[in-house]
């Protein structure tokens, strides 16, 4: 499962072992209440579990950038591993997501 | 001579499997758990694994939201045709959803029909890239069959060479 946590102003969310379709519609839905009622401005994602992620993480990601970035908030990823930092480039999101190193 | 045993080889169908299940997005997980124990024999590498597991992850995902318009029917069915031809891998996934009017716009990465569903257009650009060899037919109102071809194996092949 994935978790959330609020710190100062950053959205913490750790994603889950696999990513696809299924997952990621209640990932979404759930990052955006938080966005929504914590106010938070900033989101960083965690891979630090995740093993597979395919397209649906890319919508994810975009998705909550499209909803912070007009108020400037800031996307990050960090602990992706090289198969998902692999498909976070091949989907050009290095241009509005920074890519942590580990 | 040589040659001539190594092509009957490759072209001699040594396992097949089919299966038919709901379109609903549970069953993502199983497909890609299905081809990964389907391919478990040839020994792929975690590289390999991880290609054919997004590839069909796409093409299943694609049938159940875009075929059958992510409507969770259960006698909505994705068909998936799993071969393999020596260490060839071919993957057939259909549908008899709603088809593609123009696949070569389809096909364009960062094309979607559902931007408003979070799909970010990559899904075919990812089976271009992860598989060897892919090809897409589709028929309005008839449906959708995406055929996907990957050699596995070759990589843990050459490092036991040496
Ligand atoms: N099985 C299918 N039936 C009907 N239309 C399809 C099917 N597969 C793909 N398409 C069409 O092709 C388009 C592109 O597919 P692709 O997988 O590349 O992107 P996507 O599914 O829209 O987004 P993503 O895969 O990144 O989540 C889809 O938006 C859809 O219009
Ligand atoms: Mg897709």
């Amino acid at each position: 499962m994935e978790d959330f946590k609020v710190i100062d102003n950053y959205l913490m969310i750790r994603l889950p072992d696999e990513i696809d379709h299924h997952k990621s519609v209640d990932i979404s839905a759930k990052a955006d209440r938080y966005i929504l009622s914590k106010k938070v401005g900033n989101v960083v994602f965690d891979f630090e579990r995740t093993t597979f992620m395919d397209s649906s993480g890319i919508g994810i990601i975009l998705g909550r950038y499209k909803k912070i970035s007009c108020f400037g908030g800031k996307v990050y990823a960090i602990n992706a591993d090289n198969r998902i930092r692999r498909i976070l480039l091949m989907s050009g999101l290095q241009n509005i997501v920074e890519i942590v190193k580990a | 001579m040589i040659e001539i045993i190594e092509k009957k080889d490759t072209e001699r169908i040594t396992n097949e499997m089919r299966i038919e299940f709901a379109a609903i997005s549970d069953n993502e997980s199983f497909a890609r758990m299905a081809i990964a124990a389907f391919i478990a024999p040839l020994n792929p590498t975690l590289e390999e694994l991880s290609d054919v597991k997004t590839a069909v992850s796409e093409a299943v995902t694609n049938a159940i939201i875009h075929g059958y318009e992510n409507r969770s029917r259960l006698d909505d069915r994705v068909y998936m045709k799993c071969r393999l031809q020596g260490d060839v891998l071919e993957v057939e996934v259909a549908d008899r959803g709603i088809g593609i009017d123009d696949i070569r716009m389809a096909m364009e990465p960062l094309y979607t029909s559902r931007p408003e569903l979070e799909r970010s257009g990559m899904g075919f650009a990812f089976m271009e890239a992860f598989m060897d060899n892919l090809e897409v037919q589709s028929e309005p109102d008839i449906g959708t069959s995406v055929k996907m071809y990957k050699k596995i194996g070759t990589s843990s092949w050459i490092d036991s060479e040496e």
